[in-house]
């Protein structure tokens, strides 16, 4: 009976092309879009120079800044006046500005200063460009030294970054996506079968059924977990083959964390459904938990950055476990240890979700 | 003039009896704003990191403690790095800096360089880079240091003054939040208005008006009128939110601010109200107003990531998105003051848009008519 009752569900999702394409289609979009647009990498960004010094060294260091691959545009400026405008009207997010005595200083060996403007309207951008400019400058510093004889350091920093090594954003973006957007399918399939079938009444027809009310929870669950966990598979692929992530861990242990991960978000879904009398408040209300759900999961900013009270919130959010298991999989290769670490607390969530929604869900259709 | 009255009344009427406009106007708004404002956080300051420090020369030493003094790392500080690899694998610490037992004995040397070695965890491409920037700024401490223990001179030649303007203090909650109220303003306009109208054509009311004597441009106005004032009130809300409990400078005009969020709510509404009209189905109007509002609004704005970084065809298609422009406006007048050419220029390419919406709008309703 249930496995009939998960055939309509699934057909009434499935047959209608509209509908179809607007559940498995906008994950796809977002992904692509998301993948390739969502970057903290800088790269590309205008900057101005405002040289006053005619001397070798300035020329030198401005020269530098043409070689380095982080600056492809470089604009100069003619006086100061034309710094606050440059800035102000975006033009570009930093101005170096070379004072009249800095080659001279350096040819006494004495200590120079540049100035380094930048648009603080964009700070996290700003403070990378400003990154890469102390780097060249650094560079500068040391082969200037080398070349006057003033060498005296024999230490040295070596960075490396290990399972990324090349730091690339997409590495990072398609794991967490798979996830989210699997979190988002199923989310939306489960609130609108319900609420839909509300509006148009049809609801009232399945409760008079000789289905009990368990069952009618379990059929409208399966189909959500069921389309969510199939939209992650189809991510999961899209990201190793199109944007050629790697897939260092195993593919067994992803799926069975995938189908957890998306057996307790959908509860939420239940519990949503059975607040809302119409597909429009259970859009809502799909979009109320996700904003959260996301911005506290650990994927837009580091937990540990957030208030110390905000924190304990996130162990709550599944999706922060699954973040966790999706980028260790895939860069990490951890071991199953690991992944059962963070399949637990998902499971005593998902528990709890499932029983909590489907009591609230039995007393409001009662 | 007196059906446009009988159409906002209805429209008015059909906002108060649904909580879901109440929620959208008032609950999600202050949601965001206070996520954006206090959860949200690009500035890193507990990064946690673990030194190896094999070394226990005074030179090592000295560089663990320029290293534990930094303000931006929770340092946990170990002997052996077998005890922290499975840390990192975990994700419980964000990379680990390594001072090789042969540290001090290589400094001495002159053919080779001392290394020190920095493990950032890649998985997280933004806090590694931060993880490798602030180790070298630590380092570059600890080398201005034995500089002045040796009693040399030669410290680094040029000097780098870095000036901050309009965000001295480099919070990147003020240009979050700034850039969170074009996301509400896109939420409000776009899908409110997407949803609402897709329910009137699903259930076939909207036929039923149209059939009426209301002329289409009424009808439009009639949908849009109620919904502009409750964005207004919505945008002012937030406004004095974003004043007065977090501390948002306003450096621009109110008054400029307020046009300029009028004009993005025109080209809001415009949009939501055209996919509604061509969508004609709830589900699918939603779908779609979150892949060409919302997601956009998000993503291709530049309010979190930077446009000019995106691959050229990406870095088009924003162009196309009013939001981006909002985005420019709302930061330069929140932190800026008032850039005549900035605001004059992204306002008109908001006005363009919110009119070629509209006039299409105007059209596939008539057509249906």
């Amino acid at each position: 009976m249930i496995l009939s009752l998960i055939k309509k569900e699934l057909l009434a999702l499935l047959r209608d092309k509209k509908s179809r394409i607007s559940i498995l289609l906008p994950p796809l979009v977002q992904l692509t879009l998301f993948a390739s647009a969502a970057t903290l990498d800088v790269k590309n960004v205008p900057i101005g120079i405002l040289n006053r010094d005619s001397g070798e060294e300035a020329f030198e260091l401005v020269q530098r800044f043409h070689g380095s691959p982080f600056f492809t545009k470089i604009i100069y400026l003619q006086s100061v006046e034309e710094i606050a405008p440059f800035i102000d009207n975006q033009r570009g997010v930093m101005v170096l500005s070379i004072d009249e005595e800095f080659s001279r200083k350096l040819d006494r060996k004495e200590e120079a200063t540049i100035q380094v403007i930048l648009d603080g309207r964009k700070s996290n951008t700003a403070q990378i460009v400003a990154g890469y400019t102390s780097q060249i400058i650094l560079q500068y510093n040391e082969d200037f030294k080398a070349k006057a004889d003033l060498v005296e350091e024999n230490s040295i920093l070596m960075p490396r970054s290990w399972f990324n090594p090349n730091l690339l954003y997409v590495w990072y973006n398609i794991p967490c996506l798979v996830a989210i957007l699997s979190m988002l399918t199923c989310l939306v399939v489960t609130t609108q079968s319900v609420a839909r079938e509300r509006e148009l009444g049809t609801f009232d027809q399945l409760l008079v059924s000789p289905l009990t009310v368990r069952q009618i929870v379990i059929g409208k669950i399966v189909p959500g977990i069921i389309v969510g966990t199939i939209e992650g598979t189809i991510m999961l692929l899209c990201g190793i083959f199109l944007f050629k992530v790697p897939f260092t861990g195993s593919f067994l242990y992803f799926f069975c964390s995938l189908l957890v991960f998306v057996w307790s978000v959908s509860g939420i879904g239940l519990f949503i459904s059975s607040l809302s009398r119409t597909q429009q408040q259970a859009m809502l209300g799909t979009f109320i938990f996700m904003m959260p759900a996301v911005l506290l999961s650990g994927f837009a900013t580091p937990i540990e950055n957030m208030p110390s009270l905000l924190q304990p919130v996130t162990y709550l959010i599944p999706l922060r476990y699954m973040l966790l298991i999706s980028k260790g999989l895939f860069l990490k290769d951890i071991p199953l240890l690991l992944v059962l670490e963070r399949v637990w607390p998902m499971v005593v969530i998902g528990i709890c979700n499932t029983i909590g929604a489907s009591l609230l869900f039995r007393r409001r259709i009662a | 003039m007196q059906r446009l009255k009988g159409l906002w009344k209805k429209e008015v009427l059909q906002i108060i009896r649904d909580p879901s406009s109440l929620l959208i106007t008032v609950f999600l708004p202050l949601l965001l704003l206070f996520l954006y404002g206090y959860g949200v956080s690009l500035d890193i300051n507990h990064l946690r990191v673990a030194l190896v420090l094999e070394d226990t020369a005074p030179d090592a030493i000295r560089f663990a403690e320029s290293l534990t003094n930094s303000t931006y790392f929770d340092v946990k500080v170990v002997r052996d790095r077998r005890e922290i690899e499975i840390d990192l694998l975990r994700g419980d610490i964000r990379g680990f800096v390594v001072v090789p037992s042969y540290f001090s004995e290589f400094r001495e040397r002159k053919s080779l360089p001392a290394p020190i070695q920095v493990i950032a965890d890649g998985s997280e491409p933004n806090t590694a880079n931060f993880v490798i920037n602030y180790t070298q700024g630590a380092f570059q401490t600890f080398l201005t240091e034995t500089f002045i223990q040796r009693d040399l001179t030669s410290r680094p030649l040029v000097q780098i003054e870095p000036r901050y303007w309009y965000n001295e203090q480099l919070e990147s909650r003020f240009f979050l939040l700034s850039g969170s109220l074009a996301i509400i303003m896109t939420l409000i306009g776009t899908l409110l208005t997407g949803l609402v109208v897709a329910r009137e054509w699903e259930r076939g009311t909207m036929e039923a008006l149209l059939s009426t004597a209301v002329t289409p441009l009424e009808l439009l106005l009639g949908k849009m009128v109620p919904y502009f004032v409750l964005g207004m009130v919505s945008m002012v809300i937030c406004i004095f939110i974003s004043l007065f409990v977090f501390h948002l400078p306003l450096r621009g005009s109110f008054f400029l601010l307020c046009g300029v969020s009028a004009v993005f709510l025109l080209c809001a509404l415009s949009i939501g109200l055209f996919v509604s009209t061509f969508a004609k189905n709830q589900i699918i109007a939603s779908q779609i107003a979150l892949i060409v509002g919302f997601l956009p609004a998000y993503i291709l704005s530049g309010f979190l990531f930077e446009i000019l970084s995106m691959p050229a065809p990406i870095r088009l298609l924003t162009y196309l998105m009013p939001a981006r422009y909002f985005v420019q406006c709302l930061q330069t007048l929140f932190l800026v003051g008032n850039v005549p050419e900035l605001i004059l220029k992204n306002s008109l390419f908001m006005l363009f848009f919110g009119l070629l919406f509209f006039s299409l709008t105007l059209i596939s309703t008539k057509k249906r008519l």
